[in-house]
């Protein structure tokens, strides 16, 4: 059915709006220790993103919304399968919302030192779960034939997982540095702009060892790519995108560095989409309770329907988003309303 | 204690936490357009700087609503997965809906709304905020109409095509106009502006009783006591009993539990405070003979169905339900003293802004008005149990089969711990921002000269 793979296209198109978008406030939460030194510094951090990660954050909700409606399999089983690292997601989640929210409220040194380090641990938890939670999907979970997975959280940290999420790390750090290049100004600017070749550096390392460990070790995704050559193209302009990035980088042009990272992160979740499709969570115990994007959807009727609905709200949402974004453009400054 | 129970308990502890917030920024976001809408007709600095004030309260009130609000959406998942598997066709696209229509919405503006009265002229500044609050009422509209399916569940059939019985969509608009969504929506919608005008008139009152921002306080409680007072009266006589009109003719036992009714019999009373025994079926209190009758069928001598009519096994917990239910009438009741008594005051006596035992009892209002939403809420859930789908799905086996009861007791209490520090933190917050008060309002040239059309704010110039 069309519809499937359409709603599968769609749900991968969400994750990377929410990676795309959302990794860059991430990157900057787990920067701020190494980037800003004072509590001014660390302001001007927090408001270059404060009125953006929000609309930013809503990409996961929708995330999670259109996963239950089109693929509600998939989100019982994921959710109560890893349940005990969904909490942590959500106190993680909840934390930095309110860290950002908090930290500036009060004057006192240690309320805000405090919150300072709520807002780096939240935004390197978050992603490293996120980074842990996508390898051991990519690894296969056991899952059995009534569609439960039965794991725990020592288990779901295997060095496989442990090397997405640090990935994950280095990936949003660094698009999270292009993103500070077009906020900051003077010695912070400087202090950014230096992060961005060692974090290229470390990011291309840990990609290239993660891509050949993925091809060599999951035969299911070698297949995969046997079979449908053609998607060859996502790892191959994921690296052009990322020799872009460099090239950009050390021209100078750091506005086109940060679409060349946000291409690259897109481009590598397109790849593991692609390797996997059209399975969606593998089982690590029998290949016949694999959960697809065939046996774990919704119905015809309901996918029909919010089709339509996401044909008539996409546009919507893209349109306020690039507005926001464009009205909060430039550098960030400090008011009587900043966090 | 049983893996359901606990279940049950994370989600009705994080789902009240939650329900703290969202009415309160849907009733705030109402005073926030009344007070833009007056910046833009009168250009008078001293709205905006009650704009500026009451938007620093709504971002935090704000912040905690979403932060709350993820945990929900999650819960179906992590801890009812027979649940979400069996309503996934149905339920599912109400929720994606709510992040398609709404929370993109309010993501995208809240920005703008939150930073925008250094940087937003009046009407542009205005804009943003009808966004928000447009999204925020969006929001509600999604919500209450996937609860209300769970209630008097329309639209669907039930099939079981290999993965166990589940409900398949036969009608969208079905499923979103189920018989109850629209009497329920206007009654949420009511009770949420309540809650937010009585937070506005609450810190009024305060002001007022410490005579400080005295003359912009008595601004506050000229715009949100009308509000308030209007819909308190129309949640008592209109939208209140038509919500039980709709749980009478759909929901029979829960209303027999709300009211602890066992016997089916004419001339029902309705009480005003009681307690009512599930073991002996007795219910006793102080009550309004025949009241009830007259309220479920418009009759005094009409007949509403007990508890009898129905197998023990489908009865909710009556007297929780019956205590929560009139926890909630009972202040609803208070509610309607209050406006009366306020008004009266304001346009009769005129001295209103001078009571001090009747600014008092405004003090209060706020945590009234919340424990009055909280436990409609749970009237609501409580009442509908043993199902979490009205006699189509019980909540007993809906759980995650493969979550642990040690699992789940630890999430609540790493839940309890959050939200209490939480909740005391954001009343510290709330506390020191109210003490503060309102900074000095920007002057009129400082507001002229912010853009205030599309075209100039795409442009960023700024008007000289």
């Amino acid at each position: 059915m069309w519809l499937n793979t359409t709603w599968f296209v769609l749900y991968v198109v969400i994750i990377v709006g929410y990676a795309v978008l959302d990794g860059f406030d991430l990157g900057v939460g787990m920067l701020s220790p190494f980037i800003a030194r004072n509590d001014h510094e660390k302001r001007l951090l927090l408001n270059s993103i404060g009125p953006i990660w929000d609309g930013n954050e809503v990409w996961l909700v929708l995330a999670g919304g259109a996963l239950f409606a089109a693929f509600p399999f998939v989100y019982a089983s994921l959710f109560s399968g890893f349940y005990a690292a969904m909490m942590l997601v959500l106190l993680v989640l909840i934390l930095r919302a309110v860290a950002i929210e908090f930290r500036s409220k009060s004057e006192n040194p240690t309320w805000r030192k405090t919150w300072d380090w709520f807002f780096f641990g939240s935004s390197l938890g978050i992603t490293l779960l996120f980074g842990v939670a996508l390898g051991n999907v990519v690894r296969g979970i056991p899952l059995d034939s009534s569609g439960n997975i039965h794991t725990n959280l020592f288990e779901l940290l295997n060095p496989y997982s442990l090397l997405v999420g640090i990935t994950a790390v280095a990936m949003f750090c660094l698009h999270g540095a292009f993103f500070l290049t077009q906020k900051l100004e003077g010695d912070l600017l400087d202090r950014a702009k230096g992060l961005i070749p060692r974090l290229m550096g470390v990011f291309f390392v840990l990609a290239t060892v993660l891509v050949a460990w993925t091809l060599t070790a999951d035969t299911y995704i070698q297949d995969n790519f046997m079979d449908r050559p053609w998607t060859v193209v996502f790892p191959l302009l994921a690296l052009l995108s990322v020799m872009f990035a460099w090239k950009l980088n050390t021209r100078g042009a750091y506005l086109a560095a940060l679409l060349a990272s946000g291409a690259t992160i897109a481009l590598l979740i397109a790849t593991v989409a692609a390797g996997l499709y059209p399975v969606m969570l593998p089982s690590s115990t029998d290949a016949a309770n694999s959960l697809t994007v065939h046996n774990a959807s919704a119905a015809e009727e309901t996918l029909k329907v919010m089709f339509v609905m996401a044909i008539i709200g996409l546009p919507f949402i893209l349109l306020y988003t690039a507005g926001v974004y464009y009205f909060f453009r430039g550098k960030v400054t400090l008011d009587e309303e900043s966090y | 204690m049983t893996a359901e129970t606990l279940h049950r308990i994370q989600f009705a502890l994080t789902a009240s936490f939650h329900f703290i917030f969202p009415p309160m920024s849907l009733g705030l976001g109402l005073v926030l357009v009344i007070l833009g809408v007056k910046s833009v007709r009168t250009n008078d600095p001293k709205w905006r700087q009650l704009s500026l004030f009451w938007t620093k309260i709504y971002g935090l009130i704000f912040a905690l609503g979403i932060a709350t609000g993820i945990v929900q959406e999650f819960e179906f998942g992590t801890n009812w997965a027979v649940y979400s598997r069996f309503v996934g066709n149905v339920f599912g696209s109400l929720l994606a809906a709510e992040g398609i229509f709404a929370f993109m919405l309010e993501g995208g503006f809240l920005g703008l709304m939150l930073f925008g009265g250094t940087k937003l002229g009046n009407r542009m500044w205005l804009f943003a905020t009808t966004m928000v609050v447009a999204g925020a009422t969006f929001s509600a509209t999604w919500i209450v109409m996937a609860n209300s399916w769970m209630q008097t569940p329309a639209g669907y059939e039930v099939k079981d095509v290999g993965h166990g019985d589940q409900a398949f969509m036969t009608s969208f608009v079905d499923i979103m106009f189920t018989p109850s969504f629209i009497n329920r929506f206007l009654h949420v919608m009511a009770a949420s502006w309540m809650v937010g005008t009585s937070l506005v008139l609450s810190v009024a009152a305060f002001y007022l009783l410490r005579k400080r921002h005295v003359d912009l306080a008595k601004t506050m409680m000229r715009v949100a006591l009308p509000v308030f007072a209007v819909t308190a009266i129309f949640q008592a006589f209109v939208f209140g009993p038509n919500q039980a009109v709709t749980v009478t003719d759909h929901q029979p036992a829960k209303l027999a539990a709300m009211e602890g009714v066992y016997q089916t019999d004419t001339c029902v009373p309705m009480y005003l405070l009681g307690w009512s025994n599930s073991a002996t079926e007795e219910t006793v209190g102080v009550s309004v003979p025949c009241m009830l009758s007259f309220l479920a069928t418009g009759s005094f001598d009409g007949e509403v169905e007990g508890l009898e009519q129905f197998p023990q096994s489908d009865w909710a917990p009556v007297n929780l339900v019956f205590q929560a239910y009139h926890l909630m009438i009972d202040l609803g009741t208070i509610f309607v003293l209050i406006s009366v008594l306020g008004v009266g005051l304001w346009i009769w006596k005129r001295k209103l802004f001078h009571t001090r035992w009747f600014l008092w009892i405004m003090v209060s209002s706020i945590v009234l008005t919340q424990l009055a939403t909280l436990s409609g809420w749970w009237t609501a859930e409580l009442g509908r149990q043993p199902w979490v789908v009205w006699e189509v799905l019980r909540t007993s086996g809906a759980q995650s089969p493969n979550v642990s009861t040690i699992q789940v007791a630890i999430s609540i209490a790493m839940f309890v711990v959050l939200y209490a520090v939480l909740f005391v933190m954001f009343l510290w917050l709330m506390h020191r921002r109210i003490s503060e008060g309102p900074q000095d309002p920007p002057s009129e040239d400082e507001i002229e000269s912010l853009p205030d059309s599309f075209g100039e704010i795409f442009r960023k110039r700024t008007r000289t």
